[in-house]
């Protein structure tokens, strides 16, 4: 403060000088300046509650984590005696000590792959429809629908994919294990095209089938996810695209597509999580085999969680850990897409997609 | 027309125009829809001739059989010929906006078909059973897989569903909605953490859960598979669920409703009792709702903990029990055509159950927070009315009852009109 009052040149009378220091003395010291701490006196009751939830949240917290840890020790003994050979075996006999879950686990993944190649389209579809193209009256009585579709219980879908689905898909594999068949997925070991009598029983309980129902439970839960990222598009920015001449077409292309990437992909893996975890129906459907079977339209298939239904109950406690050691993969699996998917979503959301 | 200035008209039509044909009816609306006949008749001629094209290549040259073999390759030929009949007066661009607008059509008309044909085909067939009163009376115990449908039922089972379920809620209501509280109220680094777990958590495969449970109480602690643990596995697979949809609405809660709270001195405890929650509750009630009808529906779970059993058992803890939809997996199992008609006639109760649930769900959640139904609105405004009068009243300095009905009419010839809602 006192430096330029001495500047250079400057002749500075005493008097002023002292003026000007004057009030200088005055000035509270840096440290008396600290913000105040703003510290609230927090209640007895208010600690209580606090300490009360947070017990509540630790509860749930411990609960979740032990899911985890509980499989993991329930594991390991079956996990040690099979070592390496856990992923690379094919076959399922733990009493004989050849078991691992090569075969389930590529099967859980080709069910839920082909149930989410068949629901993307559908459940896009049906977002941008309700999104972009229904009536403005009927728009809330389908999201509702859709909801309802997401909540019907998977032993009602399975029902229906086991009695009426099942019957009438069989000319749609034969059909394209006919015109398709060059395509290795869709290639059918036995099958003569060319053989009017062949049995049609070689295309059921396939995965392909298996993957079409959990394909109709994950279509809705993929569906009401993209819906709400796309009517999250900004208006402008519609309106923008419209006025400048697109078709309803071109301003879903270039505004409601790129502003919604983000929650079609987070929405996806959702989709995937719950189709990697499906039980009942897939159970119902398939008929369990013991080998990796890469081609969809073929009898027999398998998962991680119809080999549990499958198995729990004849099961010797060396049985059951190597049950639960498989639960584990699958636990993991799920966990890994689903912590994908929710920080895909958490960044949608922020509109950072919509320059894309 | 338009006066600019005294004297200076700028439009000069009224005087040249005949207004004669236009006169005579009245001015129509004119229609802003965009459909066009030629539009429909494109359509219509497309799936005709589609139709008519696989046909001709199913009868005569017998390329494929089956009924939805035909829907799928007339579909292939309708979007083909639907395309070719546009391009004939629109430009490439247009003919790409219909075309994409049709199969939109089309696969959201799929979707919708499938909730159709799943719901009416599962009550189809589930009537044969339901018809019969027995069904919701007696139990399987007496009931072999060859008896008629006039012997046994499922009231095990529902009892048994009941059961489980109020014994979830009980356990996950208070726990997933206080762990909700303590996500929304209480941010900070731990709270962040259990938001991250919960969500991960939110698709655990139900086998996984039935599983932890047939790992700890059953395998750990000894227990008989019951009713009880059976509902242990449900609690783990709905908690999640009710505490993230749950900390979603309370976090819609308007801030200022809560600073009002604590403004005027109240504890947080008070603020969160009084106010939060009391604002969030319909969309609370939304989540258990949505949890339960998870919950209700889930298989696996009950299929490893509780057990299967024909008896009728209401003791939760002792004895095997079974649920509505372990029910129907194990009727359908059997080959017996009444054991099937059973498994379908107890997935149309079960659907019921869900579908009530759903229905509850939407007329209570279907408001945010803070909106209220007609009738909260017209409780909240007479309330407001006569706080009016009393204040009025009091700043008269007469005693309320002796004017209140002259009083009372003059307010409402004045149409005072509170706001209702809290927000």
């Amino acid at each position: 403060m006192s430096s330029w009052t001495a500047a250079p040149g400057a002749l500075v009378e005493m008097s002023d000088l002292l003026e000007l220091t004057a009030p200088v003395a005055e000035v509270p010291s840096p440290r008396e300046d600290a913000p105040r701490p703003l510290r609230a006196a927090i209640g007895g009751q208010d600690r209580l509650f606090g300490l009360f939830t947070r017990g509540a949240a630790s509860i749930v917290l411990v609960i979740m984590t032990l899911v985890g840890i509980f499989l993991l020790i329930r594991g390991l003994p079956a996990l040690s005696a099979a070592g390496l050979g856990f992923v690379t075996t094919q076959a399922w006999e733990p009493n004989s000590g050849t078991f691992g879950i090569a075969a389930v686990i590529t099967g859980t993944i080709f069910i839920a792959l082909t149930a989410i190649v068949v629901a993307i389209p559908l459940a896009t579809g049906t977002a941008l429809y309700i999104s972009e193209y229904a009536p403005r009256q009927i728009k809330q009585a389908l999201v509702s629908i859709v909801d309802l579709m997401a909540a019907i219980p998977s032993v009602v879908y399975g029902l229906w994919g086991l009695f009426l689905l099942q019957p009438n898909i069989l000319a749609v594999s034969r059909w394209i294990a006919t015109v398709f068949g060059w395509i290795p997925i869709f290639h059918v070991t036995g099958f003569d095209p060319e053989d009017p009598l062949s049995s049609p029983t070689i295309f059921t309980a396939s995965t392909f089938v298996a993957g079409l129902v959990v394909a109709m439970m994950v279509a809705p839960i993929i569906s009401s996810i993209m819906r709400e990222v796309f009517t999250q598009a900004p208006m402008g920015e519609r309106e923008g695209a419209l006025a400048l001449g697109a078709t309803r077409w071109g301003m879903i292309r270039s505004v409601v597509l790129p502003f919604g990437r983000g929650g079609m992909i987070g929405g996806t893996m959702l989709g995937l999580g719950r189709a990697l975890g499906e039980t009942i129906a897939v159970y119902l459907i398939i008929s369990p085999a013991f080998v990796i079977q890469p081609h969809i339209l073929e009898k027999g298939s398998n998962s991680i969680s119809a080999l549990i239904a499958l198995r729990y109950s004849e099961a010797s406690p060396f049985d059951i850990s190597a049950l639960m050691a498989a639960g584990l993969a699958l636990f993991l699996m799920t966990l890994v897409v689903n912590f994908g998917a929710s920080i895909i979503i958490s960044r949608s959301r922020s509109g950072s997609a919509s320059d894309g | 027309m338009t006066v600019i200035a005294p004297g200076i008209v700028t439009d000069p039509t009224p005087d040249t125009v005949v207004v004669g044909p236009r006169s005579e009816r009245p001015e129509e609306r004119r229609s802003t829809g965009v459909l066009r006949r030629s539009d429909v008749l494109a359509i219509l001629g497309s799936a005709v001739a589609a139709i008519s094209l696989t046909a001709w290549l199913l009868t005569q040259l017998m390329l494929f059989d089956g009924v939805l073999p035909f829907v799928l390759v007339s579909y292939l030929f309708f979007v083909l010929i639907y395309s070719i009949v546009v391009r004939f007066d629109e430009s490439q661009m247009a003919v790409r906006d219909r075309v994409v607008s049709v199969i939109v059509h089309s696969l959201a008309t799929v979707l919708l078909l499938v909730l159709a044909v799943v719901v009416i085909y599962t009550f189809g067939r589930g009537i044969t059973a339901i018809v019969h009163s027995n069904f919701f009376t007696a139990d399987m115990s007496q009931t072999g897989p060859l008896d008629p449908l006039s012997s046994g039922g499922i009231v095990h089972a529902i009892a048994g569903t009941l059961i489980m379920i109020t014994i979830a809620l009980i356990i996950s209501i208070p726990l997933g909605i206080t762990t909700a509280v303590f996500i929304s109220e209480f941010p900070g680094r731990y709270a962040r953490l259990i938001r991250t777990v919960v969500e991960a958590m939110t698709a655990l495969p139900s086998i996984v859960a039935g599983l932890f449970i047939y790992a700890t109480v059953i395998l750990t602690l000894g227990f008989d598979r019951s009713g009880f643990a059976a509902s242990l596995a449900m609690t783990v697979m709905m908690l999640p669920i009710i505490i993230r949809s749950g900390d979603v609405v309370l976090r819609l809660v308007p801030g200022n409703l809560k600073e009002a709270s604590l403004a005027l001195g109240s504890s947080t405890w008070r603020t969160v009792w009084n106010v939060t929650l009391p604002t969030a509750r319909s969309g609370l009630t939304t989540a258990i709702i949505l949890g339960t009808a998870r919950g209700i529906g889930e298989t696996s779970p009950v299929l490893l903990t509780a057990g299967l059993t024909t008896y009728f058992n209401v003791n939760p803890f002792k004895g095997a029990m079974i649920s509505l939809p372990l029910a129907t997996f194990s009727f359908v199992k059997s080959p017996e055509p009444s054991m099937v008609a059973r498994g379908f006639g107890s997935a149309a109760v079960l659907m019921v159950l869900v579908l009530i649930l759903f229905a509850i769900a939407r007329v209570i959640g279907g408001r945010g927070p803070g909106v209220l139904t007609a009738r909260q609105q017209r409780r909240r405004t007479q309330q407001s009315r006569e706080d009016d009068y009393r204040f009025t009243a009091r700043d008269l300095g007469t005693p309320p009852p002796s004017v209140a009905t002259g009083l009372f009419a003059g307010l409402r010839r004045r149409k005072i009109t509170p706001k209702g809602g809290p927000s």
